[in-house]
């Protein structure tokens, strides 16, 4: 996994220049996901190239990139559907993303698993599974290892919907977190709808921050769309949570504004929900916020799009030329001890 | 010295957290109280921080398991009872069994399982997971039935990169004893011949081994003598040594505690009957619970499960086949 910066910051001690760069950084991941996301969704819509289905996050990018810029390296990441804005700020090189789509042999899950399911958890990405809530206690179960083996330094985030809320596998793995006091952060994207059912029939209280004073630990409930409420917000709990303050959640308001995955055309989701201000675009908000603040000009900015987009190009280029898994090569084998499979000869 | 089968698993924790600083414990009432069953008695005090009681919270004892493992770490995690490993069943059979299948990187833990019924117990304190498990790729299944194997198959368990269910029997916990731990054992994935044999073979394990060898030797007054081949890890299963036996006796009956419906018995069958069908004398035969949920009346758990006599009767009628 290579870490890409499209913007990386340069040294300085002026506060303001050092959360113009942070941010600017961050939007250019936002960028890279939402460009590369709109390539995934024409390259679907265009034929038989993608294998599986596919789950964009469009509208999250904001809420997405903020968790993962700031971690550390070092620390731990549990992405879950919508975080390709996330996984590219945590490092995952734009290449692991298309060669799933796309089935190559050669990316990280071989084909075995496929697209959102991605991950490197010797690099300290999880790999998603799709039982919403699981990766709560995988997470906190590589810090408290990390805390027995005298590592205090490392923090880990993984993230979660409105919908992913109401599963047991979600409470039991926060709540054993907060009784661990571990230094957890847990992105909920309270994004409307859990497919097509909207919030009131997910949960019932008045907001699913109130449910941190539950678990004990620590909330922040704040405008999903905006990056920069996002960057300051997961900044307050990454410095929180390494100072041994235990478990922090942050809860973004915002709309997802696409379907569940491409499939979907999400005629649930009504026009007035739209207006709303959950339903701001967080992408063309940053723009306008860079812009306001003469942070990068328009041509600027354009040419961001202009380098993305032949990245993007690029990538796909050479991966419809690789290898798809053979399953007649494959080792079918689910163990890691050979002489344990059934079958192999001794 | 007498050291019983829980002594063994304690015994057996004690050594893996001695020799392996990976190694820690987590389950519910396991730290200074010492478990349910006091498997993990005063474990807590001889190595701090290391024995971690957790929430009643399965589902997430389990993923934190497998967190703590993808880490590097050893962990061992106690299920109170093998009934409640349900509630973490989802983390069991799609985190821990497909994480090394998935990703390349292992998944090495230990989930002890206090299983099997005992008088009293009922419909949720009694019941045999190891089948259910069994069926998943990527998840080796030991149901040791002997104070030695409970020992040297927990350490061997730990030591593997993989994870294994380890299912470890109530009804023996307490009187099946032995006079010392071994310092070698068979591995896990091969079974043991308990008894020779030439006119049956029963395969079997865990607490219905012992029945077993009651209703073999209750068979010997009669004129007969019954191999008996104690499986010892129902995942793998040693089909090699089932089939040899069989070779030897042609008679196969196969006895587990577990419900009827598919499962280990109807796996032994299986494999004897599509890769070993000419030595067989006459139909296999297998001797389960009975189909319903375990009932909790000791007069009606006793006919529930096989026992030495149905195991006896199903022999009788299988020799004279």
């Amino acid at each position: 996994m290579s870490h890409r910066s499209p913007a990386t910051p340069t040294q300085t001690n002026d506060p303001d220049t050092s959360a113009r760069e942070v941010y600017l950084r961050a939007h250019r991941f936002m960028l890279q996901a939402r460009y590369f996301e709109e390539t995934l969704a024409s390259i679907y819509r265009s034929g038989d190239k993608i294998v599986g289905g596919v789950y964009l996050g469009k509208g999250q990018e904001a809420f997405s990139v903020a968790m993962a810029t700031v971690l550390q390296p070092g620390d731990l990441y549990g992405p879950l559907i919508r975080d390709q804005a996330g996984r590219m700020a945590f490092g995952e090189s734009l290449i692991d993303g298309v060669r799933t789509y796309l089935g190559s042999a050669l990316g990280p899950m071989k084909g075995r698993d496929g697209n959102i399911h991605r991950g490197r958890p010797a690099e300290g990405v999880a790999a998603m599974i799709s039982h919403l809530g699981s990766m709560v206690s995988v997470v906190s179960g590589r810090l408290l290892a990390r805390r027995l083996r005298g590592d205090t330094t490392s923090i880990g985030a993984t993230s979660i919907g409105d919908g992913g809320t109401s599963t047991g596998s979600f409470h039991e793995g926060l709540n054993l977190a907060a009784v661990e006091k571990l230094p957890l952060i847990v992105g909920v994207a309270d994004n409307q709808f859990a497919y097509s059912t909207p919030t009131c029939r997910q949960y019932a209280c008045e907001d699913l921050i109130d449910r941190a004073k539950g678990y004990g630990i620590e909330g922040q409930r704040i405008d999903g769309t905006s990056l920069e409420e996002c960057l300051a917000a997961f900044q307050k709990a990454a410095e929180r949570a390494r100072t041994g303050n235990g478990p922090q959640m942050v809860v973004g308001k915002l709309l997802r504004l696409v379907g569940h995955g491409e499939h979907d055309d999400a005629n649930y989701v009504s026009e007035r929900l739209k207006k709303n201000p959950e339903g701001r675009d967080c992408v063309l908000e940053s723009m306008r916020f860079i812009r306001e603040r003469n942070w990068a000009t328009d041509a600027e900015q354009a040419s961001w799009r202009e380098e993305t987009m032949k990245e993007v190009e690029a990538c796909v280029a050479q991966v419809l030329k690789e290898p798809a898994p053979d399953g007649f090569a494959e080792c079918w084998e689910a163990l890691s001890h050979p002489h344990l499979i059934e079958g192999r000869p001794s | 010295m007498s050291i019983p089968y829980l002594a063994a698993i304690r015994e057996a924790q004690a050594e893996v957290l001695r020799k392996d600083p990976r190694v820690f414990l987590y389950g519910q009432d396991i730290a200074e109280f010492g478990g349910a069953f006091k498997a993990t008695k005063n474990l807590a005090s001889e190595f701090e921080g290391r024995v971690i009681n957790s929430p009643i919270s399965e589902d997430a004892m389990v993923g934190l398991a497998v967190g703590a493992a993808i880490e590097g770490m050893r962990p061992i995690i106690e299920m109170q009872f093998a009934d409640f490993s349900s509630c973490g069943f989802n983390q069991i059979i799609n985190q821990a069994a497909t994480h090394f299948w998935r990703t390349g990187v292992p998944c090495p833990i230990t989930l002890r399982l206090p299983s099997g019924g005992t008088e009293g117990s009922g419909p949720f304190h009694s019941q045999s997971m190891e089948s259910l498990y069994a069926h998943y790729p990527g998840l080796i299944v030991v149901a040791p039935a002997t104070v030695e194997d409970a020992y040297s198959m927990l350490i061997e368990a730990v030591a593997l990169d993989d994870p294994v269910i380890f299912c470890e029997h109530k009804f023996l916990y307490y009187h099946l004893k032995a006079d010392s731990l071994p310092k070698q054992n068979l591995p896990i994935g091969k079974a043991r011949i308990a008894r020779s044999g030439r006119d049956a073979t029963i395969v079997t394990y865990s607490a219905m081994l012992h029945e077993a060898l009651r209703a073999s030797t209750m068979l010997q007054e009669d004129g007969y003598e019954v191999e008996v081949v104690d499986l010892r890890s129902v995942k793998p299963i040693d089909t090699d040594t089932i089939l040899a036996s069989v070779a030897r006796t042609g008679r196969l009956l196969c006895v587990g505690e577990s419900f009827p419906w598919g499962g280990t018995t109807a796996e032994v069958i299986t494999r004897v009957t599509s890769e070993g069908f000419e030595l067989l004398d006459c139909p296999p035969r297998r001797l389960n619970a009975k189909d319903t949920p375990i009932p909790f009346h000791p007069d009606l758990w006793r006919v529930h499960r096989p026992t030495a006599k149905s195991i006896y009767n199903s022999l009788h009628e299988l020799i004279r086949l």
